[in-house]
């Protein structure tokens, strides 16, 4: 990327006398420099201004009591870790933090699964294979809450088609599938990982496609075939690939909101409410901001975990 | 794949982006239609909730009983009272997703250029700067922003919608073009200098058609993130006159429902964006979801 003749090198400069140093911003090269940096600067506003802003807000506001009275007044009283003890101590924070860890690892788990099954599926060559491969990014390309309407229809206890079916199969009654505490969050899940599954397949499908073919070749003449030869081959080369997509689905998983409010809102009695949705809820339906920054606070914790070995685990892909 | 997009080293030597095709010395033998058919039963159990979704709103309205399998006797109806009920939110959402791309390429653009082939300190940061950004709640950014936007006087606004969409537009958008920009030669540039072009006209006459494509692909994507917007669209409007069409569908399911062909005709028409743009231009969608590897 860094190529010679061009800008001032990024490392090794001597520290520069103060005359030196002035210099640096006159002069037609200095000028050069100061374009180049003119393409980048409104990038870097808009992304401090809509990312780094809104992080140190919540931060500030996770200690305030920032409530609708705020708005009218425009006091925020600091009152220490009071929000955090809040919504610590209630009632559906443990399971909010429970029903987060269950839908994020059953989402991704379906996902890959699924994702990868497909994705070596679409390996063979066969007539139409790209025309398959196209459409199947639908439903990930459509937006999640028109997803999540045609679901709720889908699961509807009475009349959904998915009951039909089962019915007809001889399912005995009808599960409540959005409705009952026990399968609503299994329900959600499920949605989640048929809008997760196209993403998985298509970039498992490219990890996939950049292992060369000479492998097998040689792997079928030591007796490598099928399942040992994805064992022995496929698995361990495409292991970067893979955990870039699991922890890119998990980081997304985390911040899931859409398809959870479109299916079931968080309820019934909050079976499926995750740290996202009871942030959502805090903010905008009780309208206490403090609280509401505490729970996205705790939800941007867990992310940046990832992020550390997402960053880790991509500076290693980059390094094989 | 290229993975080089998704990294945030400063000094690494990046991948050069490849194609998934066309980097094996041989081919896998080719199969035969027995493969077509059974991808071909895969893909149906996958798309049939969008099926569902079609034969649904081409039903007769007003019945929240079970569904025929086909719409044997296909009705507009549903579409009528959608058309009707969500005619503004359309064309909002449109307004709202077309400013996004705009603002997102403009400033997404020169950004990308200026990482791919500028020198520039700092260039790693920006881009670990762009990946962290990822992992940021979109309920952290709706949060701050509402109570600044209701400063601002920006709630229900179709320019505030505007700018808090292409916060989720630019950083894929500057990846994507990135990844593409990377392999431009320098000398294309080099010899727009020699005719006396200062380096913004060099980037708008010379380096901007070059990257026609990887335009395409990054305005595609921001147009799509925008137009499905629901986070933003819910947060931050309260009244119906800027309402997007997501919010729209969401408020019919946030009750209970008496008429599933008009939420289904509601949500076709919120869907065929991304179908249209599927069928139009696929060689961009399948550009954009490897290349930039982030959504």
């Amino acid at each position: 990327m860094s190529r010679p003749g061009q800008g001032g090198g990024a490392h090794a400069a001597p520290p520069a006398p103060a005359a030196a140093r002035r210099s640096r911003w006159r002069g037609p090269r200095a000028r050069a420099r100061l374009v180049e940096l003119g393409f980048l600067v409104p990038a870097v506003v808009y992304m401090l201004l809509f990312f780094g802003y809104p992080v140190v807000q919540n931060l500030l506001m996770g200690f305030q009591e920032y409530t609708t009275r705020t708005f009218i007044t425009g006091e925020a009283p600091w009152v220490g870790l009071d929000n955090y003890r809040a919504v610590v101590s209630s009632a559906v924070f443990p399971q909010a933090v429970l029903n987060t860890v269950l839908f994020t690892v059953g989402s991704i788990a379906g996902q890959f699964v699924l994702g990868l099954a497909i994705a070596v599926f679409l390996r063979r060559r066969f007539p139409l294979n790209g025309v398959l491969r196209s459409l199947l990014l639908l439903p990930w390309l459509i937006p999640l809450i028109a997803a999540s309407a045609v679901w709720r229809w889908i699961l509807d206890q009475d009349n959904g088609v998915l009951n039909q079916v089962l019915g007809a199969l001889g399912v005995p009654g009808s599960p409540g599938w959005l409705t009952s505490t026990s399968l609503a969050l299994l329900a959600v899940i499920a949605v989640n990982v048929w809008i997760g599954i196209p993403f998985n397949t298509t970039i498992l499908y490219g990890g996939l496609q950049s292992i060369p073919e000479e492998l097998y070749e040689a792997g079928a003449l030591d007796g490598a075939t099928r399942w040992r030869a994805f064992r022995h081959i496929t698995w361990p080369l495409l292991r970067p690939v893979v955990t870039v997509v699991l922890v890119l689905g998990v980081v997304y998983t985390l911040k899931v909101l859409d398809v959870i409010l479109g299916l079931t809102q968080g309820g019934p009695a909050n079976s499926t409410q995750t740290l996202a949705t009871q942030s959502y809820n805090l903010s905008f339906q009780q309208f206490d901001f403090g609280q509401g920054a505490a729970v996205g606070n705790l939800l941007i914790v867990v992310s940046l975990v990832f992020a550390v070995v997402y960053l880790r685990a991509n500076r290693r892909a980059v390094d094989e | 794949m290229s993975l080089s997009a998704t990294v945030p080293v400063p000094d690494a030597t990046p991948v050069p982006p490849r194609g998934a095709e066309g980097r094996q010395a041989r081919r896998r033998p080719r199969r035969g239609w027995g493969s077509t058919v059974a991808g071909v039963v895969v893909l149906g159990v996958l798309l049939f909730p969008l099926y569902w979704m079609v034969n649904v709103s081409l039903q007769s309205a007003g019945s929240a009983v079970g569904t025929a399998w086909f719409p044997l006797e296909p009705s507009l109806e549903g579409y009528a009272t959608a058309f009707a009920q969500q005619r503004d939110n359309l064309v909002t959402s449109l307004v709202v997703s077309l400013g996004s791309v705009v603002v997102s390429l403009a400033i997404a653009a020169p950004a990308a250029y200026a990482l791919a082939q500028f020198r520039i300190r700092g260039a790693g940061v920006v881009l670990f700067g762009i990946l962290i950004s990822q992992m940021v709640p979109g309920i952290i950014v709706a949060n701050a922003l509402y109570s600044a936007y209701n400063d601002l006087g920006l709630l229900n606004s179709v320019v505030g919608l505007v700018v808090a969409n292409a916060s989720a537009g630019i950083p894929f958008a500057i990846l994507v073009m990135r990844a593409f920009m990377q392999g431009l030669e320098p000398s294309l540039v080099e010899a727009a200098k020699v005719d006396g072009a200062g380096p913004v006209r060099a980037f708008v006459s010379v380096v901007l058609p070059v990257s026609r494509n990887a335009l395409i692909t990054a305005g595609l994507f921001t147009f799509l993130f925008a137009w499905g917007d629901f986070l933003f669209a819910l947060t931050l409007t309260t009244t119906p006159e800027v309402r997007p069409v997501t919010l729209g569908l969401y408020q019919y399911i946030g009750t209970y429902v008496s008429d599933w062909s008009t939420v289904m005709a509601t949500a076709v028409m919120a869907s065929l964006p991304a179908v249209v743009l599927l069928l139009v231009a696929q060689r961009y969608v399948a550009a954009g979801v490897t290349g930039g590897a982030v959504k």
